[in-house]
């Protein structure tokens, strides 16, 4: 096992240099330098003066050393817009996202898991394979189009929920969260509910899937031949079994579900991360884009990491395999 | 596979039904796609979708980029509003005084290529270097394989946003994002279907022959490893569909002169708040369609060209 770790440990750390060069390459090499880490407004003085300070007339291998020894530092550089390190920016935008990540994730289960259930307890009800036509429609349809059709519906012509920002915010824990005002949590159920969508979908699937593997499992036959009533077997036999596999895909979708707060967030106009960046991108603010993409690029390393350590404790065979690979 | 059952059907005795219907491979995959009712009306309907995108400026009422036919006092009329130049407005018009039918039309066309486009460079270089891997083994193997793990560890839309970040928006620079997202997808497919394919009798025929690897993988590998890329690339053909269409309503994607679907969505966005449906509306019941049916077409060829569905 620890073999294994330390294994997987610097498969990752390699995973991240390479991530690094990818990013500096795409800053340093692609576009030019002097154009996007010195302000566009700066004179001909400014600029030579900025080329020598950031190092540009260095070889290009001591400049990417500077860099990931001023990443290390979390010196990601400034933002033009806001003139504020690009760090501490998109650290301030962060519990934004992560609330509305969390959002979606609870009513992914809050709603996947009933209706999939139903499905899986009756394949053949009209209504189960309506919600199963439901699902591919969550799986293939653009979540930027089904958000505007909620703005439209719930926003526009029903009048029922607000459709823009974050509304109060109320203070816990040094930061600010939408979810402990009322009028917050109103305007936290569009946006998290579109982006809830594909992963209620995702949830359907699997809980069905589950659903029809275990009904037809011994355990579940001697608990019906026990005289269990149906309800008792159905949330106490077959449900317990299926929320292991659900729990740990809805767990490891989390990461994906922050990366496609991106549309969400910017048609909703939800103050993240993920609406920094698409701001930052218009504008050309590469400091702040170069910081986003660290971060998500690091969490996602630490994420793949996370759940590989748990698969192999959960699975030998995983481990196993790998030795033999 | 399918060679190989049909040359022995041929091989065996005359048999009476055999005689009657002379069964070949591909008329039974169509009779089979045949079978379900809902994918031929997809096909047909993606047929449609296909035409009316390709003789779009012989059917669309306006050309939406020709500036000249643009009347600003037409802007923003509901469907079915009679305009300046004489003809109704069927889906009514944008902030411009576009025709929506004729710029969805348009945007059909630029939607699908795009689509089409870089799913279909990415089949051609994801197979390649799937089919390399699977082929050669050992350290090349490892390589292609590793790249392909790293890079579907990553959402789409993360990696899409991330070298559109740096090459910025345009056409070409789409396709490429789209291209870098989807190869790694046909490669995993396509190396798993060859590993097994390589081991069998016709490539050890092949390989006594000393035939050039380049044509023993493309002309004997490739062939038989295509079912399951057909399916593949029927999806990803909507999928990249959908991606340059949020892309391009995120701004990062088509420039504005040459508007697709999800621009269209984009810029009837700020309307849709003031009761202006149609600008939006209309596009976006459009792209919904187009990747509906793909996907149901996809779904139906799955289930057609799974061996192991058809015993």
């Amino acid at each position: 096992m620890t073999v294994y770790l330390i294994r997987r440990l610097i498969q990752s750390a390699f995973v991240l240099v390479a991530m690094t060069i990818i990013l500096f390459l795409g800053v340093y090499a692609i576009g030019d330098p002097v154009e996007i880490l010195v302000s566009p407004d700066a004179d001909q003085i400014e600029r030579e003066r900025a080329v020598a300070a950031l190092g540009l007339d260095q070889p290009l291998w001591l400049q990417y050393l500077v860099f990931l020894e001023n990443a290390m530092r979390g010196d990601l550089g400034r933002s033009f817009v806001f003139n504020e390190p690009a760090l501490r920016l998109i650290l301030q935008k962060m519990p934004a996202t992560l609330e509305l990540a969390f959002a979606a994730t609870i009513f992914a289960v809050l709603i996947g898991l009933p209706l999939g259930l139903w499905a899986g307890l009756r394949p053949a009800a009209l209504s189960s394979r309506l919600i199963m036509a439901g699902s591919i429609l969550g799986f293939s349809l653009p979540t930027f189009w089904v958000g505007l059709m909620l703005i439209m519906l719930f926003a526009v012509e029903l009048g029922w929920l607000p459709s823009t920002g974050r509304g109060p915010t109320a203070d816990f824990l040094g930061v600010q969260w939408s979810f402990l005002t009322l009028e917050g949590l109103r305007h936290l159920v569009l946006p998290a509910l579109n982006l809830s969508l594909f992963k209620i979908s995702l949830v359907v699937r699997l809980t069905r899937a589950g659903a029809r593997e275990t009904v037809l499992m011994d355990y579940v036959k001697f608990a019906r031949a026990k005289g269990l009533s149906p309800r008792r077997v159905v949330f106490l036999h077959v449900l317990k079994n299926i929320m292991i596999p659900v729990l740990t895909v809805t767990a490891l979708e989390f990461g994906s579900t922050i990366a496609f707060s991106v549309v969400t967030e910017s048609i909703f106009a939800w103050p993240g991360m993920g609406k920094l960046i698409i701001d930052s991108i218009y504008v050309l603010d590469r400091p702040v884009i170069v910081a986003y993409l660290m971060i998500i690029v690091l969490m996602f390393i630490l994420l793949n990491f996370a759940v590989d350590v748990l698969y192999s404790a959960l699975d030998p065979r995983v481990r196993l395999k790998d030795r033999r690979g | 596979m399918n060679r190989g059952t049909a040359k022995a059907s041929a091989l065996a005795a005359p048999h009476p039904a055999a005689l009657l219907s002379e069964e070949t491979p591909f008329r039974r995959f169509v009779s089979d796609f045949a079978e379900s009712r809902v994918a031929v009306g997809a096909l047909c309907c993606f047929l449609l979708i296909v035409l009316a995108a390709v003789f779009a400026p012989a059917i669309a009422p306006q050309n939406p980029y020709d500036l000249a036919q643009l009347d600003i006092m037409d802007g923003r009329l509901p469907p079915g509003t009679v305009g300046g130049a004489g003809f109704t407005y069927l889906l009514g018009t944008d902030d411009q005084g576009r025709d929506m039918l004729s710029g969805i039309l348009y945007g059909l066309r630029i939607s699908l290529a795009v689509g089409a486009g870089s799913a279909f460079i990415a089949f051609c270089v994801g197979t390649a270097l799937g089919l390399v891997a699977a082929y050669f083994g050992g350290r090349t193997d490892t390589v292609v394989m590793r790249v392909v793990d790293l890079q579907l560890s990553f959402p789409a839309i993360l990696v899409a946003l991330m070298i559109l970040a740096f090459l910025g928006k345009g056409i070409v620079n789409v396709v490429i994002a789209i291209v870098v997202v989807e190869w790694a997808y046909y490669a995993r497919t396509v190396r798993g279907t060859a590993l097994v394919e390589r081991r069998r009798e016709y490539i050890e025929a092949a390989l006594c022959l000393a035939l050039p690897p380049s044509r023993i993988v493309f002309r004997h590998l490739l062939p038989n490893c295509l079912p399951p890329l057909i399916v593949i690339g029927t999806m990803q053909v909507a999928r990249a569909i959908a991606l340059e269409a949020t892309l391009s309503f995120l701004g990062l994607g088509v420039p504005v002169t040459e508007p697709s679907l999800g621009l269209l969505i984009a810029n009837g966005y700020e309307y849709m708040l003031s009761g202006r449906y149609w600008i939006s509306f209309y596009p976006g019941i459009a792209l919904l369609v187009t990747i509906v049916v793909i996907n149901l077409v996809g779904d139906r060829l799955r289930d057609v060209l799974n061996p192991r569905l058809r015993a």
